[in-house]
């Protein structure tokens, strides 16, 4: 453990069990401390945070949890002056609804923003487009295309950037599951092929156990369990068990149900 | 069709009276006669010069100012309320001061278009831009576009549509207010026909020069759904067709 980490330890010594798992290797990401508030709603309070380089970590919570918050922090969408927040200079977001803009066709959403001449660009978007599978979809208009397919344009739009960070905020939530399983093999190998970090977002336990090396889980604006998961995908049947199981419960999952009416209590009310 | 008919046969039997309305195949007569002597043709091109000028000039005023306001919060809180005041003044209500200000040539007669014209392009356009989706923009800027790129990129083929709802407003607006500055003491133009024929009860000429202002519409019309057409084939409804 260098002396960096030691000095984050100390000052937060109950945390020293969890601030090992997150010695990294030249983090690019570094927040310490990071406080996000809206008016008097408190998000995110004093949260650490680091990534490594390459390093793919997922990141769990219940909805309103601040997930999104923080990814937004972490795209530099937000304004975070006077906190201690450091991220790389190129990063690319793939959000939930694909954001592509309807009136560029596909290789143009692609190459939206990329500078050069116009045909090294369309040259590089079409060779991202292919690596996605979409070779045949280069001129279509996003509105025709398919959730799947408008995902993986997204996925190739921000890929087409070689960014250091790859932000995904539940990029599949929409799929159907076997769409969502063919995602998650596009992303490893694109991530195996370009070795960007990557932060991704998801409700999904299962989907955090089949792609993570650390799984994060955000609860009350901090972070409340970490798992780092070294055993190789697709070799992960043993351990998923216990790990799913310890994620669920961080998850807090049943503790929301205390507050829910039963229907028929107001159904009764109209008889 | 069957109304055409019945029109003719009215005319013929005397119960229309030619000087109420002239029968079909009268005003079919006076168009061809109007056509071949140059006279509609002449006139047709005085007005439509006259439209074309007062639209250039109303929807390029337009434009500007809805890209003012919509674009920066300096050009908002300056123009946006001049233009919710100009609004709520009647453009033909101006006519008399327009006459007073610019006499009685083509100059009152365009400005009055122009004047017109301009509100429906700037509302459209102003809360087009406003109106487009913050999440595509926000998506743009993730990617680093610059101000610029991102006004070019997004904002400004996303507030397109608006535009053209804008275009289609303005021409019928312009149109319609053509044919009220023609009456004023118009010495060429579809309405200086009107006024004459007025004088002489030529209702046929009458009939003839409404038909124009009719085609005029629908041509103004017509354009834009092409212009539509060609600017939002993006559009899935544009896509399949
Ligand atoms: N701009 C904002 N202004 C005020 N409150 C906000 C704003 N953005 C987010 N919030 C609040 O912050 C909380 C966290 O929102 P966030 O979008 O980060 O949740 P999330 O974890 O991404 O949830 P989900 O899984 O449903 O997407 C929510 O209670 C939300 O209402
Ligand atoms: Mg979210």
């Amino acid at each position: 453990m260098d002396a960096r980490l030691s000095f984050q330890a100390d000052r937060h010594p109950a945390d020293r069990g969890q601030n090992s798992l997150r010695a990294v290797p030249e983090p690019i990401v570094r927040l310490t401390n990071f406080t996000r508030a809206f008016g008097d709603n408190v998000i995110i309070s004093d949260l650490d945070l680091e990534i490594g380089k390459g390093e793919f970590v997922v990141l769990l919570g219940r909805s309103g949890s601040g997930k999104t918050t923080l990814l937004r922090t972490l795209a530099g969408l937000d304004d975070a002056t006077g906190q201690s927040v450091r991220i790389p200079g190129s990063r690319a977001v793939v959000f939930q609804d694909a954001r592509l803009l309807p009136w560029k066709k596909v290789w143009r959403n692609v190459a939206l923003g990329l500078r050069g001449l116009t045909g090294l660009v369309r040259d590089k978007a079409e060779r991202a487009l292919h690596e996605v599978g979409l070779g045949h979809r280069l001129d279509a208009w996003p509105l025709t295309l398919s959730g799947g397919e408008a995902q993986r344009v997204a996925l190739a739009r921000a890929l087409v950037r070689e960014p250091e960070l790859l932000l995904l905020d539940e990029p599949f939530s929409a799929l159907d599951a076997l769409t969502r399983l063919k995602m998650h093999e596009l992303t490893l190998a694109l991530w195996q092929a370009h070795r960007p970090a990557v932060l991704m977002v998801t409700h999904d336990v299962d989907e955090a156990i089949a792609l993570a090396d650390r799984v994060l889980v955000l609860d009350q604006g901090r972070i409340v369990t970490q798992e780092r998961i070294t055993a190789p995908r697709g070799e992960r049947s043993d351990v998923a068990r216990g790990l799913r199981q310890r994620l669920l419960s961080a998850l807090g999952s049943g503790a929301e149900h205390a507050s829910v009416i039963p229907f028929r209590q107001s159904h009764e009310a109209f008889a | 069709m069957a109304l055409l008919v019945l029109w003719e046969i009215a005319s013929r039997s005397g119960t229309i009276p030619q000087r109420t309305l002239a029968a079909p195949s009268a005003v079919l007569t006076t168009m061809f006669q109007m056509i071949a002597s140059g006279e509609l043709p002449g006139n047709l091109a005085v007005s439509a010069l006259r439209v074309i000028s007062g639209l250039a000039i109303g929807v390029t005023a337009g434009l500007i100012l809805a890209l003012v306001s919509g674009l920066s919060r300096a050009g908002e809180v300056t123009v946006d309320p001049l233009m919710q005041i100009k609004r709520t003044i009647p453009t033909l209500a101006l006519t008399p001061l327009f006459i007073v200000w610019f006499g009685i040539g083509e100059t009152p007669k365009i400005a009055l278009i122009a004047f017109a014209s301009i509100f429906p392009i700037y509302l459209n356009l102003y809360s087009g831009i406003r109106a487009v989706d913050v999440r595509l923009i926000e998506g743009a800027r993730s990617f680093g576009l610059s101000r610029f790129e991102l006004i070019w990129h997004v904002i400004l083929p996303g507030a397109l549509p608006s535009l053209l709802v804008g275009l289609r407003y303005s021409l019928s607006v312009a149109i319609l207010v053509l044919v009220v500055a023609e009456q004023i003491n118009a010495s060429a133009g579809l309405g200086y026909l009107i006024n004459n024929a007025r004088d002489f009860m030529r209702t046929d000429i009458i009939v003839v020069c409404l038909m124009v202002y009719a085609v005029l519409g629908l041509g103004a019309d017509w354009l834009v759904r092409i212009i539509e057409q060609r600017a939002l084939v993006w559009r899935p409804s544009n896509v399949a067709s």
